[in-house]
């Protein structure tokens, strides 16, 4: 078991005639994903490396059963196919683009009430179940199959502490990275939840940052419903007020949103949180070792 | 994106929304003309984008256009000091000339993206109390701010804007003004992709007239392609030199006050680093993201940029090969390091995707720097050069 990724997962990749989407898509059938179709308005017909490309999701759907979906188009585009792709009933959606406006993404979600499909991202380095395969672009060679499960707003500080974990021989059942946009698909608390539920996962790493509520809405979900240890870091602490750190959500303003107000409330609920961002890997397994 | 008061306002006016008679110069000669237009006493206000204008002295009243002159002459080229300008303050280039209000009351109006998970979309605020940083009010005395959710997949709906009137304690022969405001804001706010609106104090006289006494509007920069109208507010001045050369050239670079610099793949891992080198008992110079997809010519730029900055003493580079590979950074590193003459001590992580050739290059380099291979070994390393 994993979360949201596993063995029946059948992906189609939209986007997939494009450069990141051609070469995503070859390294996620590299690391074992089951990708059985492209999408590109146009060029349905066609193949990339012997998989079929669509015009259209819902062809994917039909005639090769994809249920999820990798979404590499440009901003400007990226709503339209979240929005195509569940309409379609694609029941995982992971969108990498970034740059898209925060009010198209409010839009979208709105859609996504009452429904049972799950929107990644956008602006997210994708989801990884090692064993099974994955959407979007983390590193292939980062991965061990294991019993750790992260998430993450950020890219490259996942892949270190992926790596990490990695290196000290502790495998991950599941690695979510859920972007770092002010609004995003699925937030901590309900990746939280279902590696709760998940008999794979006996504990989560969370990377969170400054701006935002999503780190406070955290701790309240793990102080209340969580009995797997819980071990933390938040990016961001020399971060000054006002300025847009790279990403668009990661912003302090009014004075709300600091790495120290994260830390003090993931401290109160329990979540074990490291200081130094080299500690998170001997962190956990000193509590896996116990 | 920021814009000054006077260009929110002029959005108003094409909204409909009342603000006060008046005009922007760039001159004490223009002030006296626009004073005397307006024939009464005036407010003259700076132009610059931080608040707390009126207490650094940004924003005063003059009585005459002779008046208006002099105290042009002492805001117009000034040094404006505020607590969100930083020590250096900003030079005001224009000033805002608007007639003087007989005040009944002042309230508070606002939109933000509310973040949190119930909500997650904006949010209309309103206050009665006016003139205050909502911030301060929020934290004090949080009963006095009266919120709306607006969907935005729906339209506005005039409820929305009776329940904030209503609830400001407004006049009933009033309630219908404010409420069409309130509506006119709230599709600026969705039509122009903004991220804040604000309009405090927004105002209502003692003849029973609203206005928007102050203006401020801030975009999503992700909203800015379609917007050319926004984009052309872009005020150059405002910002960091180097930020802006960054942003040229797809680099992310916010300078900050240390003497560190750092180039780093990834926005989480270039805040980490920061973190790192503090813990270290160093101080960032900067926050700078090079991108997923840098080319050697990209990391030469970043290179450029980072040592621009004259309080840098000594650089780290830290990255995380994934799709961009570390020899690819190596031979970036070496090309700008050589071409700019490069004295500065620099501490050189890299890992992850063809790390052993991104070393080897390095190594065969002429160019002096240290190895690390650990996050906070990098840290140690770099600020033990200082």
């Amino acid at each position: 078991m994993s979360i949201l990724l596993n063995e029946q997962s059948r992906i189609v990749i939209q986007g997939i005639t494009g450069g990141e989407g051609s070469f995503h898509a070859r390294e996620a059938v590299a690391f074992g994903s089951k990708l059985v179709a492209g999408v590109t308005p146009g060029k349905g017909g066609t193949d990339l490396d012997g998989i079929p490309i669509y015009n259209r999701v819902i062809d994917a759907v039909e005639k090769e059963g994809a249920n999820a979906s990798g979404i590499y188009v440009p901003a400007s585009f990226a709503p339209d196919a979240i929005l195509e792709a569940l309409e379609a009933g694609i029941k995982l959606i992971v969108c990498m683009t970034e740059g898209i406006p925060a009010l198209e993404m409010v839009k979208v979600k709105k859609a996504f009430k009452g429904t049972d499909s799950c929107l990644i991202g956008p602006n997210c380095p994708g989801i990884t179940t090692p064993g099974v395969g994955k959407i979007g672009f983390m590193p292939n060679f980062i991965h061990k199959k294991g019993n750790v499960g992260v998430i993450s707003r950020s890219g490259t500080l996942t892949y270190e502490v992926i790596n990490m974990l990695t290196n000290l021989g502790i495998g991950q059942s599941t690695s979510v990275g859920i972007g770092g946009d002010p609004i995003v698909g699925s937030p901590f608390v309900d990746m939280l939840e279902l590696f709760e539920a998940d008999p794979e996962t006996s504990l989560v790493a969370i990377i969170g940052e400054i701006g935002g509520n999503a780190e406070e809405e955290a701790a309240e979900f793990v102080k209340n419903n969580m009995s797997k240890p819980v071990v933390g870091f938040i990016a961001g602490q020399t971060a000054p007020p006002g300025k847009r750190m790279g990403h668009a959500g990661a912003i302090i303003s009014g004075g709300k949103g600091t790495a120290a107000e994260k830390m003090k409330a993931w401290e109160d609920a329990g979540i074990n949180v490291v200081v130094n961002p080299a500690d998170i890997g001997k962190k956990i397994a000193s509590i896996l070792n116990k | 994106m920021k814009i000054h008061e006077y260009q929110a306002k002029r959005i108003f006016v094409e909204y409909g929304i009342p603000i006060p008679d008046g005009d922007v110069a760039d001159t004490p000669e223009e002030v006296r003309e626009i004073t005397s237009r307006i024939g009464k006493k005036v407010v003259i206000k700076a132009q610059i984008h931080a608040g707390g204008r009126g207490k650094g002295g940004g924003v005063k009243t003059a009585n005459s256009p002779q008046e208006a002159e002099k105290v042009a002459r002492e805001i117009i080229g000034m040094n404006l000091i505020t607590h969100q300008t930083g020590t250096e303050g900003k030079r005001v280039k224009r000033v805002l000339v608007e007639e003087a209000l007989d005040v009944e009351k002042e309230l508070y109006l606002g939109i933000v993206i509310d973040r949190s998970r119930d909500q997650e979309q904006p949010v209309i605020m309103a206050s009665e109390a006016g003139g205050m940083e909502i911030e301060e009010v929020a934290s004090k005395s949080p009963e006095k701010i009266i919120k709306v959710g607006a969907n935005p997949v729906g339209s506005f709906s005039s409820f929305q804007g009776r329940k904030l009137a209503y609830g400001l304690g407004m006049d009933k022969s009033i309630v219908s003004k404010a409420s069409k405001i309130i509506e006119m804001l709230y599709r600026i706010f969705m039509e122009k992709d903004a991220t804040l609106i604000e309009i405090n104090p927004f105002v209502l006289t003692r003849g029973g007239d609203l206005l928007a006494l102050d203006a401020k509007i801030n975009f999503d920069d992700d909203g800015l392609y379609r917007h050319p109208e926004i984009r052309e507010l872009r005020d150059l001045d405002e910002e960091e030199p180097l930020e802006i050369e960054a942003s040229n050239t797809g680099v992310n670079y916010i300078k900050l006050d240390g003497n560190v610099g750092c180039m780093v793949n990834g926005a989480g891992l270039a805040m980490a680093t920061m973190d790192l080198i503090k813990l270290a008992g160093g101080a960032p110079a900067n926050f700078l993201d090079v991108g997923g997809g840098a080319t050697a010519e990209r990391i030469e730029k970043a290179f450029r940029i980072l040592t621009s900055d004259k309080n840098v003493k000594a650089i780290l580079v830290n990255i995380f090969g994934g799709i961009l590979r570390c020899d690819r950074v190596a031979s970036g590193v070496i090309e700008a390091a050589s071409k700019m003459n490069l004295n500065l001590p620099m501490v050189v992580r890299l890992q992850g995707t063809n790390v052993e050739e991104g070393r080897k290059l390095l190594e065969g380099s002429n160019l002096k720097f240290e190895v690390a291979e650990g996050l906070f070994e990098a840290a140690q390393k770099v600020v033990a050069l200082l």
